[in-house]
């Protein structure tokens, strides 16, 4: 009996030791999983999920405190993705943070603007040109659609244009086999 | 509708047309050894699965043109009726039927999405539901003509005795007999071969190897589950001669040679990659023979079908052929 | 002659139609009133425009030069004014329009001064970069800029040159008609081809459904002083495939994911050699080619079509008839419906295969797949075209993409063969333009992710520079109250003295600031000027308020 119990107890203290000695030696650096979910999130960072910005959002996720389905950038198919890296039921996304919007770039009017530089400093990826008194100009190239510049702009000069089609841009579509009658 | 804009004249239709006609030798063996009966089966098997696959393509919203028309309720009607017993009663074969096109084939989503081979799923019902209706067959002709002159049953006596058993008892018992496999299960083996089941699988055989001419199966599956069976059944023999049978007694028996050619060669439930279908063809012949040894049916074609359908996904996945130019390396999981 | 020749798996044999259009003369299209030459004709950066609306161009004039290390320039195919550099449609399925340099030509086809190339003598880099400016392209239809195809690279040579004379694709006879006519100047080019990547090897592969191009490549080689070998290869479709012709021709397979010369191979059509051997020798860039007009027209036969010349043109030429169901661009196999007959010839048009119900009927509908793996036999890239259409029609193109979905080469043999006339090609060409498409929002979403990180880094920087700053300045300030009190012997200011210093101080600068400030330049303006810009002055007035709110509320927190 006595044997036993020392045996286990050896056991446990072996393998308590080897436990602490790996969370020493193999200590993972910030949160794998945060990461993983960044990598999925569109990077828009337009705050729409109600964090500031899309890594913020990512952290939440992985600790449990946001739900999946809170980025309307990212559309359905961000939710699965979501869903499919978290094991969890993919849900529809949730409408309180909007709704997903046709790809746009945000787009100033350069006669109306006033150089008041409000919305570079709203841009959350620095997409904005321009400095005091002075005309400023999206980076379309840089634009990621968030808005944000939208609010702070006093004279309502920035407006969201579309991505409109271009051959560059061109996709297949998914071709049609009717199969069946369509009703 | 982009390119290419030109066909060759293949079709659906086409293939199975020519799998029909590749049956014929079979059915014609058949006559000629079991009597007309299996005309009434066939006949009957056909207007069921005709009917049931319009209902369910109604029920789906399916245009009957071109799927029924693709002639393929006929092939599973066709294989499913020459796997039944000689003169099975008409519920047997209509339930059977009803059971391939309906659950088989329509509720896993119709042509070309049925994970299970349809006359087999339809087979296995009814062994495993009706065991003694299907285990009666009706012995060829010469161990089972009514009187010594060797007639065999007309079309008409075979259509009373599928739809009613009009005939007397006596008569009926004299006509069935037990499968050879049953024969040789109950020690009686060897006698039975050299009575015609050989014949009809050469029918079968031949069949086979018009579809192979045309190109219609591929050498893989026939070839490697004809190996699997030969190969299983030898290494049984080698050891215990008096328990086991001969390979090639395995080999020559008709529901072999239309597994190895008309069931086991389905596209649909089938492996798709050159190496796959030998696994599933070495596979499916293994299982047979297990199962015709130590299972408890008479005859394991359509369990081992079914067990070797299952594993298809995995068989395909992992023989995925090299690519041109490509390393020898398969996809991951 | 008695070359050993291989096999590649799979291919099909549609049949060739090539007699229809072969076995008349090449006639030269006339000169149209506008050319509408499109900038984006090769694979790689589209070419920038080097001249400017009104502007008067010649003949072989660069209208357009090459951007980037994988570009061609583009030419003026006539002489004429330049009277819009705007987006016309151009030969593309989807039917949009692209930036193009429209030319309203003046009938005198004059000739900007040209003069042979001597390209012995040049160095290799220097022949390579006038190629590029003479905007020659691969004329087979993939038409990837053939200067760079012309760089051996690190590896110095490439000991296999082959010219591609296959032409597989269905009723296409443009390669056919150009060997039986212009065999000399093919191996010209052949040549200069062998010249620049050092080839020792050097083999012309064509199918032998063309015997009389054979017998005249044969006879050009013959007078040659170096060795051609000239291969008559069995007729398949897509054995003209690059990849299929190396396979044939020397038994070696290009590997996945890599170029022919990784193993040394390069090839070319016999039409990028014709037009190198006219750049070279006679200093002509590429600004026609030769197009077969062919399928439901009256005489179906070839043409001398100046690049930007509309395709309905081609097809007055060979006599329309009626009943035309629609217009493509290449052969049945492989090429593209084009939405517009306006569209110009472009230097990847080989073909303009005019459709009718008779010749090409409306596909049979689809039915699903029976898993027959009839394709899987017929494609040459060894796929499993079944498993990818799954794939692709699921929308699950990592696992297409895990059974190799980008080396399919779209030539449509599994949609030929199919029994279920499934347009499985149609599948690939939508799952791989997904996949880019994916691939562009990864890269724009790692921009966004860098930028916005920068941003914040930024902003964590700002800050700190500024409190060191103010740390500074406030630490030099109160050495300076400190250290006067303390010469004239006064006693110790408190801490709370030396603040309240340093805001008089403050509020004495901002006033000084303030009376300096005064408006410099609008003394002296109009009365409606004045009134302007004291009307911005308000809204300036009110929007610094406006500002004035979130900013204080943010620096609070």
């Amino acid at each position: 009996m006595l044997t036993a119990i020392l045996v286990i107890v050896g056991i446990g203290i072996v393998i308590g030791l080897t436990l602490g000695w790996s969370a020493i030696r193999f200590k993972v650096e910030g949160n794998p999983l945060a990461e993983k979910i960044d990598a999925i999130l569109p990077q828009t960072q337009c705050g729409q999920c109600g964090f500031p910005g899309c890594r913020p959002y990512a952290e939440a996720i992985a600790k449990g405190e946001a739900d999946i389905n809170q980025c309307p950038p990212g559309g359905d198919e961000g939710v699965k993705k979501l869903a499919d890296l978290l094991g969890v039921e993919p849900k529809s996304l949730d409408e309180s943070h909007g709704t997903p919007k046709p790809k746009s770039v945000a787009f100033i009017d350069e006669q109306t603007c006033i150089g008041c530089t409000l919305c570079i400093q709203a841009c959350p990826v620095d997409a904005i040109a321009g400095a005091a008194k002075q005309m400023h100009t999206i980076i379309a190239a840089e634009c990621t659609g968030c808005e944000l510049c939208l609010p702070p702009c006093p004279v309502d000069c920035i407006t969201m244009v579309p991505i409109a089609e271009d051959l560059p841009h061109w996709k297949w579509k998914h071709p049609v086999i009717e199969l069946k009658r369509v009703a | 509708m982009p390119s290419p804009f030109i066909l060759d004249r293949s079709s659906v239709t086409q293939i199975m047309a020519w799998v029909l006609v590749a049956l014929l030798p079979g059915i014609g063996a058949y006559v000629w050894l079991f009597g007309p009966g299996i005309l009434v089966t066939l006949t009957l098997a056909t207007v069921t699965a005709l009917a049931a696959e319009t209902a369910m393509l109604k029920a789906r919203g399916y245009p009957a043109k071109p799927f029924l028309t693709d002639l393929s309720a006929i092939v599973t009607a066709w294989l499913l009726a020459l796997s039944l017993p000689s003169l099975a009663p008409w519920w047997l074969i209509i339930t059977g039927t009803l059971f391939a096109i309906v659950v088989a084939k329509h509720l896993y989503g119709g042509l070309g999405q049925n994970i299970f081979n349809p006359a087999m799923i339809g087979y296995a019902v009814l062994i495993v539901s009706f065991p003694v209706q299907m285990t009666q067959w009706a012995g060829p002709l010469e161990l089972t003509s009514l009187d010594s002159s060797g007639v065999h049953l007309t079309l008409a006596q075979s259509a009373a005795v599928i739809f009613g058993s009009d005939l007397p008892k006596a008569t009926l018992d004299a006509i069935t007999m037990a499968t050879p496999l049953d024969v040789l299960r109950t020690g009686l083996h060897q006698q039975m071969t050299g009575v015609g089941f050989e014949w009809l699988a050469a029918a079968f055989l031949l069949g086979g190897l018009l579809l192979w001419a045309l190109r219609i199966i591929s050498w893989q599956v026939p070839l490697a589950f004809l190996a699997g069976i030969w190969l299983t059944a030898g290494f049984l023999h080698f050891f215990d001669a008096g328990r086991f049978g001969a390979p090639w007694f395995h080999l020559f028996t008709p529901s072999v040679m239309l597994c190895a050619f008309f069931i086991a060669t389905d596209p649909v439930s089938g492996a798709t990659t050159p190496r796959g279908k030998l696994v599933f063809g070495l596979g499916a012949g293994f299982l047979t023979m297990v199962i015709r040894t130590w299972g408890g049916f008479p005859d394991g074609v359509a369990f081992a079908i079914l067990l070797m359908n299952v594993c298809v996904p995995l068989i395909d996945q992992y023989t995925q052929p090299r690519i041109y130019g490509g390393a020898r390396k398969e996809p991951r999981a | 002659m008695s070359r050993e020749l291989f096999t590649f798996k799979g291919g099909v044999h549609p049949s060739g139609h090539k007699e229809a259009s072969n076995t008349r003369p090449i006639h030269p299209a006339p000169l149209p009133k506008t050319l509408v030459i499109p900038l984006r004709q090769h694979i790689g950066n589209p070419a920038k425009p080097r001249v400017s609306v009104g502007e008067r161009v010649l003949k072989g004039q660069m209208i357009a030069a090459a951007s980037g290390a994988i570009s061609t320039a583009v030419h003026a195919s006539s002489s004429g004014v330049v009277t819009a550099i705007d987006e016309q449609p151009v030969p593309h399925i989807s039917g949009l329009a692209d930036l193009c340099i429209t030319i309203k030509t003046d009938g005198r086809d004059e000739w900007i001064p040209h003069a042979p190339l001597d390209y012995q003598t040049m160095t290799a880099a220097d022949l390579r970069l006038r190629l590029r400016d003479m905007g020659l392209a691969g004329l087979g239809g993939a038409v990837f800029p053939s200067a760079v195809k012309l760089d051996p690279g690190t590896a110095q040579t490439c000991p296999t040159l082959i010219i591609n004379g296959g032409e597989c694709e269905p009723w296409i006879t443009c390669d056919d008609v150009l060997m039986r006519s212009h065999a000399d100047e093919i191996l010209q080019g052949t040549a200069i081809m062998r010249h620049l990547l050092g080839s020792s090897e050097i083999l012309i592969g064509i199918e032998d459904n063309k015997p009389e191009a054979l017998d005249a490549m044969r006879a050009a080689a013959a007078k040659l002083d170096f060795a051609v070998e000239v291969i008559a290869v069995p007729a398949c479709y897509p054995g003209g495939g690059a990849k299929q012709m190396i396979e044939t021709l020397t038994g070696k397979q290009v590997p996945s994911g890599k170029l022919s010369t990784d193993i040394g191979i390069q090839v070319f059509n016999v039409g990028t050699a014709h037009a190198l051997a006219r750049a070279v020798h006679h200093g002509e860039p590429l600004i026609s080619r030769l197009v077969t007009v062919t399928g439901h027209v009256l005489r179906p036969q070839n043409f001398e079509v100046l690049i930007g010349t509309p395709m309905h043109l081609l097809i007055t030429l060979a006599g329309d008839r009626e009943g035309m169901s629609g217009v493509l661009m290449g052969g049945p196999m492989m090429g593209m419906p084009m939405p517009d007959l306006e569209v110009p010839v472009i230097k990847a048009t080989n073909c303009i295969l005019v459709k009718s119900d008779a010749l090409f009927p409306p596909l049979p509908r689809a039915l699903p797949c029976i898993r027959c793996t009839r394709c899987a036999d017929a494609c040459p890239a060894e796929l499993q075209p079944q498993e990818l259409f799954r794939f692709a029609k699921a929308g699950d193109f990592g696992r297409a993409q895990e059974y190799h979905l980008f080396d399919c080469i779209e030539c449509g043999c599994c949609s030929y063969v199919c029994p279920s006339h499934i347009p499985l090609v149609d599948f690939y060409r939508y799952a791989k333009s997904e996949i880019w498409a994916h691939e562009k929002d990864k890269q724009a979403a790692d921009l966004a992710r860098e930028r916005h990180e920068f941003r914040l880094f930024r902003q964590e920087r700002e800050k700190a520079e500024k409190a060191e700053k103010l740390a500074a300045k406030a630490q030099a300030k109160r050495a300076e109250l400190t250290a006067t009190p303390a010469a004239s012997g006064a006693a110790t200011p408190t801490e709370a003295d030396a603040k309240k210093a340093l805001i008089a101080a403050a509020l004495a600068r901002a006033q000084a600031k303030k009376a300096e400030a005064a408006p410099q330049n609008t003394d002296n303006l109009s009365p409606d000027t004045q009134h302007e810009i004291a009307e911005i002055e308000a809204r300036r007035a009110k929007i610094l308020e406006l500002a004035r709110q979130p900013l204080e509320s943010e620096e609070k927190t």
